[in-house]
């Protein structure tokens, strides 16, 4: 089934191809390339082969005529009539790829009572903001915000639509680009334009983050991605900034749309993994529920959230929100410092692209100084509270 | 009770070692597993079936051995399971993927629930979900943490969905697409019958032909909008971690703190 194509007279066995298959799909049989059912078509192997033996089928070109489609958009998410901070990001980048496109950086803001965040959005750098303000868009709701997004979409055909990688914004992200037929890459970690060619260069890790793919949507619009939490900077807002905000008419009634928000039920604690900056996470060296308080002391004077391992959250120590790593949430905050966690390739993949990793854990072998950036050996239960105190008396004189 | 399982065949993380030359796969040590969330997604489905009678059908696209994972899935109590696999469909991205399943799905015909994991942990997307929902025209209902009420009569479902501020209840109509997240439940072993059950029953495959609704201009890779054009490794943290030490945990944690500080991330 694999799609790689073979020069079996070409190949010489040399078995390059084979060590850079990041799906482990080709092997050498009697001295010959041979791609298994594993092979995605990824094309790695292909620039990889000395004598130009692999090859991909080629794809027919787009009937469409793309040149119609100028133009980037972020979806400004908020909650409650609050802006979600990687939004601010988005427009920060998108007025970056907007500028190198020579185009106009649009927000689209949903919502009800949400006129601030139309002008917050053009202060963040948004030259037009598609403002919809009604009842039906109070929550999110996929029908509602699907449908409004690929109806404007079809009508003004922009070239590049980002969202942020939140948990609305890939039930909304995963919707409009099913409806509209075009490629959808999430949880990207980079975004760049190809000046030759116009086409957005999208970065994401795959496999737990221990492999980095680059993807386009050559002929399909708009190209659409999702980007994670903390990737771009976020940017300075200018209030004097001018822009136009365009009201728009709500395209489904209440009755016409079947899901209903019910009820929230929001977290007292910290747990916002997400947006935290700095987060103190433990693992199974924490030993039981009571061994996370000293964590919890440690991440309130610096103003963090608390984050787990997996081990640690299957022991029932800790409720799962808590759970950093590839079964639980990506993080990447300024700072992460890891308390009695091995550093499991599971869990590095949620944490290994923080800023500053501090690693604590009595096992000087574990994989977790790997990563880190500074590293204690010793007991988390002296180490933890020492540092806490300290912190406390820095924090204070400042 | 009709519940359809979409399912993945992924590698086995915990088999999964990189290679540090070339930061790839080590291809002798994986092992396909089911993706673990939609493994929550087949035991949400057991227990409907539980509660209510009826049927789980368990279906996935890829290779023919995926069949595996079907038939560990029946083996856990799912009764009917379906493999769509063909070379019509391979190099399908997540657009492609959601066409075909929900073309497949489309045929099985009457359903009261589709239940998939929330994401695959190789591809780690959640874009199927979705896809699936809206290639079929149907609610979705994504991060599923609980299932609160379920009433086939009325055809109405009430869930919990984990948001980042915390949960979110919300009713839709049936048929509906839920994503699930690991918290929902435990999912349970396969059971010696279960097994004995697997073992016997012969999987059907589909592929293009099953599918006539499908067009095959939307299907596997000249189906799918998006290109990999490169694949490589992430760039590697430099060097080992700056090691503190000193004669008292006081003084350590005096230096450790006076780095961090120096870092400017508080």
């Amino acid at each position: 089934m694999a799609l790689l194509i073979i020069d079996r007279e070409a190949c010489t066995g040399c078995g390059a191809c084979v060590e850079v298959c990041p799906f482990a799909a080709l092997s050498l049989v009697d001295g010959v390339a041979v791609a298994n059912d594993n092979c995605t078509a990824c094309g790695a192997c292909v620039p990889e082969c000395p004598v130009e033996a692999l090859s991909l089928p080629e794809r027919k070109e787009a009937e469409a005529d793309l040149s119609a489609y100028r133009g980037v958009w972020v979806w400004v998410e908020q909650f409650q009539g609050r802006a979600a901070s990687i939004s601010w990001e988005m427009l920060g980048q998108g007025r970056v790829l907007a500028d190198q496109l020579g185009s106009a950086l649009t927000a689209c803001v949903l919502g009800q009572g949400v006129g601030q965040v139309a002008r917050e959005a053009i202060a963040y750098g948004a030259d037009r903001v598609f403002l919809a303000d009604d009842p039906t868009f109070s929550a999110y709701r996929t029908e509602p915000y699907a449908k409004i997004l690929v109806d404007l979409v079809r009508e003004y055909k922009p070239e590049v639509f980002l969202l942020g990688a939140s948990s609305r914004g890939r039930d909304l992200a995963g919707s409009v680009a099913t409806l509209l037929y075009t490629g959808l890459t999430a949880d990207c970690t980079g975004l760049e334009i190809d000046p030759e060619t116009r086409l957005l260069r999208q970065t994401r890790p795959a496999f737990g983050g221990n492999i980095m793919a680059t993807i386009l949507t050559p002929n399909h619009r708009p190209q659409m991605a999702t980007v994670r939490h903390r990737v771009f900077e976020m940017p300075k807002p200018d209030p004097g900034r001018q822009g136009q905000i365009v009201p728009l008419k709500v395209r489904l009634s209440e009755e016409e749309i079947a899901t209903k928000v019910v009820d929230f039920l929001l977290e007292g604690e910290e747990v916002n993994l997400a947006d935290a900056r700095v987060i103190v996470a433990g693992g199974r060296g924490v030993g039981g529920p009571d061994g996370f308080r000293p964590l919890r002391e440690l991440a309130q004077v610096l103003g963090g959230a608390v984050g787990a391992s997996r081990a640690a959250v299957d022991a029932g120590w800790i409720p799962y929100v808590h759970q950093v790593g590839q079964t639980g949430r990506t993080v990447r905050p300024d700072l992460y410092i890891a308390c009695g966690i091995s550093g499991a390739i599971q869990h590095r993949a949620g944490m290994s692209t923080s800023r500053v990793i501090v690693a604590i854990n009595k096992d000087p072998e574990a994989p977790i100084f790997d990563i880190a950036t500074y590293g204690l050996v010793g007991d988390l239960f002296e180490v933890v509270p020492a540092l806490t105190e300290s912190f406390r008396q820095k924090l204070a004189r400042r | 009770m009709h519940a359809i399982v979409c399912i993945k065949s992924v590698p086995g993380t915990t088999e999964v070692r990189i290679n540090p030359e070339t930061n790839t796969l080590m291809r002798s040590e994986v092992e396909s597993i089911i993706n673990p969330f939609d493994a929550y997604a087949i035991e949400e489905g057991l227990r409907l079936k539980e509660a209510h009678g009826g049927k789980v059908t368990v279906i996935t696209m890829g290779p023919p051995q995926a069949e595996k994972e079907l038939k560990e899935a029946v083996s856990m109590g799912c009764d009917e399971a379906i493999l769509l696999s063909a070379r019509e469909f391979a190099g399908a991205d997540t657009w492609a993927t959601a066409y075909t399943l929900a073309k497949a799905i489309a045929k099985i015909g009457s359903y009261d629930l589709i239940l998939c994991g929330k994401q695959a942990i190789d591809g780690d997307t959640g874009q199927v979900g979705p896809g699936i929902a809206n290639q079929l025209h149907i609610p979705q209902l994504t991060y599923v943490f609980k299932i609160r009420a379920i009433d086939f009569a009325a055809r109405t479902i009430e869930v919990e969905r984990l948001v980042e501020e915390g949960r979110e209840v919300a009713r839709t109509r049936l048929p509906a697409l839920l994503t699930v997240v690991k918290d929902i439940n435990q999912p349970r072993y396969p059971t010696f019958r279960g097994i004995r059950i697997a073992r016997k029953m012969t999987v059907p495959v589909w592929g293009p032909t099953d599918l006539p609704d499908a067009e095959a201009r939307y299907l596997g890779l000249e189906g799918s909008p998006t290109k990999v054009i490169k694949v490589f490794s992430p760039p590697k943290r430099e060097g080992k971690a700056e090691m503190i030490s000193a004669e008292t945990v006081k003084a350590a944690a005096d230096i450790l703190s006076n780095k961090i500080l120096a870092e400017k991330v508080i």
